[in-house]
């Protein structure tokens, strides 16, 4: 393994960790699914950087801040819940990115790729993942207030709406980390897969965290041996992974 | 010495008027119970108290206060991997408590292990209810905001919730202000009772509050209540 596939699999395992860790919030949210339909709007920004040929992440990570602010702002101004404002978005984005993505890079687009990064953009990736640590680090008390009763949190002084902000942010910055090597059809897999298992697993909030990330690196790990041994996609075969780990969880199930 | 003082409190809902022009003074210590018929804007009034709703008018709480909320029922998700101890922790984090507190408030409260360590959606009517009054004491709240307890329990752990509260207030000197349905659970624990239905119809002692003509008044029908045993009980005619 060279230097920057050294950095790549680093990145891609913190990544994992991020993508447990925030998927175990968007699970007790109930919004998993939403990091599925999320990674989508993506994908607008994705094909217009194939088009114009300027770093993909670049191009994903703007449609997807700018799809998650519009998503906020549809929820705050008319009240629509947070998943029909995702659909909403969702369908717009698919259609855009569709029409803009040079069709020769639409299945790299939707599935990802293990790509060969700079130092620089290991930095970059290492700041966004500290980024993630610290925001969940400062706001888990108020996600899981906010998460149990909205009003009770309201009462004990938490901002819900800059605390769903927040959340929603961190929850795109997530994606964009695993968009690179997983692509915008998976990458929301690894967000709903660990924290489903974790929660066959255990009932109480720290172990239940624990095991989600853990499961996230795991399937990233092990998807990425069998997937250079086997001579198969990245993308697909951590989903698999994970997803074999979730199957074995369901004969473990807690209440 | 005064712990409330409300004036001209009015909330609206869009063009709908849920609470008109109210004026309320609450004592330090004092036991007020809020009734009245459905939609008569109670729930509201909390709300409004705690800030968490718009209002017009004034709502002024003495310094000093620390208030303690428990809402009238919550859904709690039975998918949610959240047990009390959770909540009790997140919420003695935000508040930077020490933790002796959490353990000093779950003694008050008799909280069981078994309660503690349970998934919140998992627990009984009575269980949550319990649990919902030791994540309100923490933070050592000298006012608490009840807001019908135990509108969804039994009559034994309804009487067990009436006795916690009446303990905690005598151990703890703290101001009560309950929601209920049950006027005799008014009649035997409020030092103060206010009839609310848009606009306040009463003010005065249980005994000034809870007479017939002003039941009539507030409910449209009459009210009575009835004992048997040690407790009352209360009926529509």
């Amino acid at each position: 393994m060279n230097i920057s596939d050294t950095y790549s699999f680093i990145l891609s395992l913190l990544g994992a960790a991020a993508a447990g860790l925030v998927g175990g919030f968007a699970l007790m949210k109930r919004m998993t699914l939403a990091g599925d339909v999320i990674s989508h709007i993506a994908l607008p920004g994705l094909g217009l950087a194939l088009l114009l040929k300027f770093n993909p992440l670049l191009g994903g990570a703007a449609t997807l801040f700018l799809g998650t602010f519009l998503i906020w702002q549809l929820q705050k101004k008319t009240g629509l819940a947070t998943e029909t404002a995702i659909g909403v978005m969702f369908a717009a984005a698919v259609a855009v990115g569709a029409l803009v993505t040079p069709k020769e890079d639409l299945i790299e687009a939707l599935f990802g790729g293990f790509e060969r990064i700079s130092a620089w953009e290991f930095a970059v990736g290492l700041i966004a993942i500290g980024f993630i640590a610290f925001f969940i680090a400062k706001y888990k008390n108020r996600l899981v207030l906010s998460f149990f009763s909205p009003e009770l949190a309201t009462a004990e002084g938490v901002n819900l709406s800059r605390v769903n902000l927040y959340f929603l942010l961190i929850f795109s910055l997530t994606i964009i980390m695993g968009l690179q090597f997983l692509g915008a059809l998976l990458v929301g897999a690894l967000i709903i897969i660990p924290a489903a298992t974790a929660r066959n697993l255990t009932g109480t909030l720290g172990s239940f965290l624990v095991i989600s990330a853990a499961v996230a690196i795991l399937s990233v790990a092990a998807g990425y041996l069998v997937s250079t041994k086997l001579n198969l996609s990245l993308g697909p075969t951590v989903i698999s992974v994970a997803s074999i780990i979730f199957g074995v969880s369901l004969f473990i199930r807690q209440k | 010495m005064e712990v409330l003082s409300i004036k001209n409190l009015t909330v609206k809902f869009d063009s709908q008027t849920v609470i008109e022009n109210l004026n309320l003074s609450v004592e330090w210590g004092e036991n007020l119970a809020v009734i009245g018929p459905n939609g008569s804007g109670k729930t509201v009034l909390l709300k409004a108290l705690l800030g968490i709703i718009r209002y017009s008018g004034e709502v002024h709480w003495a310094s000093g206060v620390k208030i303690g909320y428990v809402p009238q029922k919550i859904d709690a998700d039975r998918y949610l991997p959240v047990n009390l101890l959770d909540l009790m922790k997140a919420k003695s984090e935000i508040l930077r408590l020490d933790k002796k507190e959490t353990k000093s408030v779950l003694e008050t409260a008799e909280i069981s292990h078994k309660v503690l360590s349970t998934p919140v959606g998992h627990l009984s009517g009575g269980q949550f209810q319990r649990a919902l009054i030791a994540f309100a004491l923490l933070g050592s709240p000298n006012v608490i905001l009840f807001d019908e307890p135990t509108a969804s329990l039994d009559q034994l752990s309804e009487e067990r919730i009436y006795e916690l509260v009446s303990n905690l207030q005598k151990k703890r000197d703290i101001t009560v202000l309950l929601v209920s349905h049950d006027l005799s659970v008014v009649s035997q624990y409020a030092t103060k009772v206010l009839c609310l239905n848009k606009e306040r119809i009463c003010y005065g002692t249980p005994a000034e509050a809870l007479r017939p003509e002003i039941l009539d008044e507030l409910y449209g029908r009459h009210q009575k209540y009835y004992q048997h045993g040690d407790h009352k009980h209360s009926s529509n005619k």
